[in-house]
């Protein structure tokens, strides 16, 4: 891929790249995945799926301290025809997405109280989209949302965090055969938040499904997108981009399991980092069993360190177990924008704002214009105006 | 009728074992509508002088003077030299990932002119600029820098210098890495600059190749960090003949 070619591994020199080629993604989670946090022990920061996470930094989510003390402004805004409920665990259709894999998911699902389950009903095609605000009002929370999308409906989702507090909520989608489905996620949280999510996507026959993940706020983001497909022909496309500032700790660790034949996959996450102690992590995993022959798949993850002392971890996975596929690669960049193009550009007259707002909206054009809801793409545009700005 | 005046420069930089002055006292005055050729052996600070003067941070000026009109260069940000009206073309131009050659233009255009340039007279411009130098249009969309074989990158930087119209350009080792076609294109382009007699060149260089292209009004020879000799044309034959040697010896070396 021409693009990822942009940047050379390793070209930090204020950060630090790591990127692993081996894969263990099946054996190096400390315990198998479970509903119940019992099940998991409390992890001490050495294990393979904790070991970039600053613990001390979870407020108790991972190790039982963290009590349910907060609160949540929660308003879904649903067009016509879509229901929401709120429903206790034992409704079938919470968590049959996916099964927590860490303890803070376990966590978050041993311990909400009731479920929210958002459905849109089969055949239905959304004209538009189905937003749920969540502004965080100080405190510990825990919540869970099903998006349960009936075949063949086309729906957008987008879920927005904002405000205050510490949020350990998972979000599942079962998506109907022929379902065509766009999430946006945005963590636009207080520098004080801490949120933790997995979000389990099952994916039906021919089923189309868009992830868009966008972090830029909150102390703490650790964030688990994962798909697996019920069917041939599900089509996956998970996009992220975040922008981590001093002090912020963002990890996105990504899962697509290609269990079925002749399903496709595209994960795309870049990020832009500055100042002391920023640290992005993203952790690529693509399996594909022997039973998906005909798998399609690439993820690529770009990286622009924009200061001294910022620091990425990225690290893709890929686990074959058939040769019968059409395509499968990954691709890892991390680039440094350093003195040198900043000269450059301030050579030619350029200041040095407009510099990096030039360097920076050219690093994520190209992902903004790809997601394709357009009061997000230029909150988006705005977001990390914004960002640049209280940069200088 | 600007006029950029180099007093007495000194230049230090930091290396290994502490600092090393490289320039040592360069003085030299050009004129819009002329044609300096610097010209001397590797390592005698040349480039730190061109660098110097755009203002690069790896250098610190420990005495001396440069002025434009009277107006202070060395108090000025690396940006605010430009929109003065200094331009460098680099050896060694850099990439910058994710900004397209058409974007980077614009904005450094808009940028020196003080506004942007109309959507359309800016598009025929450049094109043009573009044809004369033998650029493919398709460059215009590729990222600044990336890829670009050693003559593309050249001819970009001759493309910022036709664009952007300097009152005072200097050309660091423009000629080097370049084959006879891309240095006469090159040349070319430098040419139509200079034609217009609104710029004043300060043309550096290891080899006197270049100069057949590009008619210099004053020759000096760079060596041990100052300029040792002046004169006319005729003395890049002499150098062409003779070579450094006799500035290297006896003293006159870093």
């Amino acid at each position: 891929m021409a693009e990822a070619q942009n940047i050379p591994a390793g070209a930090t020199a204020g950060g630090a790249v790591a990127v692993a080629a081996e894969s263990t993604v099946a054996t190096r989670m400390s315990a198998p995945p479970s509903f119940d946090v019992a099940d998991f022990p409390v992890p001490h920061g050495r294990e393979e799926e904790w070991r970039f996470t600053p613990l001390e930094r979870l407020k108790g989510l991972h190790d039982g301290t963290a009590k349910a003390d907060g609160a949540v402004k929660a308003q879904v805004d649903a067009p016509e025809g879509v229901t929401v409920e709120s429903v206790t665990r034992d409704d079938e259709r919470v968590g049959k997405a996916g099964t927590p894999v860490d303890r803070i998911a376990a966590q978050a699902y041993s311990s909400f109280e009731k479920a929210t389950v958002i459905t849109v009903p089969k055949e239905s095609v959304l004209t538009e989209p189905v937003r749920v605000l969540l502004h965080g009002e100080g405190g510990t929370t825990f919540g869970h949302t099903v998006f349960d999308i009936g075949a063949f409906a086309e729906a957008v989702i987008v879920v927005d965090h904002t405000g205050d507090g510490v949020r350990a909520a998972n979000v599942d989608f079962l998506i109907g055969d022929g379902a065509k489905v766009t999430f946006v996620s945005v963590q636009d949280w207080d520098d004080t938040a801490v949120h933790c999510s997995q979000h389990n996507a099952k994916l039906g026959r021919d089923a189309t499904f868009k992830s868009v993940v966008v972090t830029f706020g909150g102390d703490l983001v650790r964030l688990h997108p994962r798909v697996e497909y019920t069917g041939p022909g599900g089509d996956a496309e998970l996009l992220g981009l975040y922008f981590t500032d001093a002090g912020q700790h963002q990890e996105h660790r990504l899962l697509v399991d290609h269990n079925v034949p002749n399903c496709k996959s595209n994960v795309v996450y870049k990020g832009a980092l500055q100042g002391e102690q920023a640290h992005a992590v993203w952790i690529g995993d693509v399996l594909i069993e022997a039973a998906a022959e005909g798998t399609d798949t690439y993820e690529m993850n770009r990286n622009l360190v924009l200061t001294d002392g910022a620091r990425v971890d990225s690290v893709p996975n890929l686990e074959i177990e058939t040769g019968e596929i059409v395509g499968a690669g990954h691709a890892s960049a991390t680039g440094r924008f350093d003195d040198e193009q900043l000269f450059y550009l301030m050579a030619r007259g350029i200041p040095q704002i407009e510099a990096r707002r030039l360097v920076v909206r050219g690093f994520f054009a190209e992902l903004v214009q790809q997601i394709g809801v357009k009061d997000i793409e230029e909150r988006l545009i705005a977001k990390i105006e914004e960002e640049l700005e209280a940069s200088v | 009728m600007a006029t950029l005046e180099i007093r007495d420069l000194h230049v230090t930089v930091e290396v290994e074992n502490g600092t090393k002055e490289i320039l040592k006292g360069v003085d030299l005055t050009v004129k819009q509508g002329e044609t300096h050729a610097i010209m001397g052996p590797n390592g005698s600070g040349k480039s730190t002088l061109a660098y110097s003067i755009a203002g690069h941070p790896k250098y610190t000026i420990t005495q001396g003077t440069v002025t434009l009109d009277g107006e202070d260069v060395l108090a000025m940000e690396v940006d605010e030299r430009a929109r003065a009206g200094m331009f460098l073309a680099m050896q060694y131009p850099v990439e910058v990932p994710g900004v397209s050659v058409s974007n980077f233009l614009r904005t450094s255009a808009t940028a020196i002119r003080g506004e942007a340039p109309k959507l359309r007279t800016w598009v025929k411009e450049v094109k043009s600029a573009m044809e004369q130098l033998q650029m493919d249009p398709a460059f215009a969309e590729r990222n600044v820098n990336e890829g670009f074989s050693g003559g593309e990158k050249k001819r970009h930087e001759i493309l910022q210098m036709e664009l952007l119209k300097p009152k005072i350009a200097i050309l660091d080792e423009t000629d080097s890495g370049l084959d006879v076609d891309a240095l006469r294109t090159v040349s070319d382009g430098v040419n139509r600059v200079r034609e217009t007699g609104e710029v004043g060149t300060l043309l550096i260089t290891h080899y006197t190749r270049i100069l057949r292209y590009i008619k210099p009004d004053f020759v000096h020879v760079f060596a041990g960090g100052k300029i040792v000799e002046s004169g006319g044309p005729e003395l890049a034959d002499t150098l062409e003949a003779e070579g450094y040697e006799k500035y290297t010896k006896g003293g006159a070396a870093v």
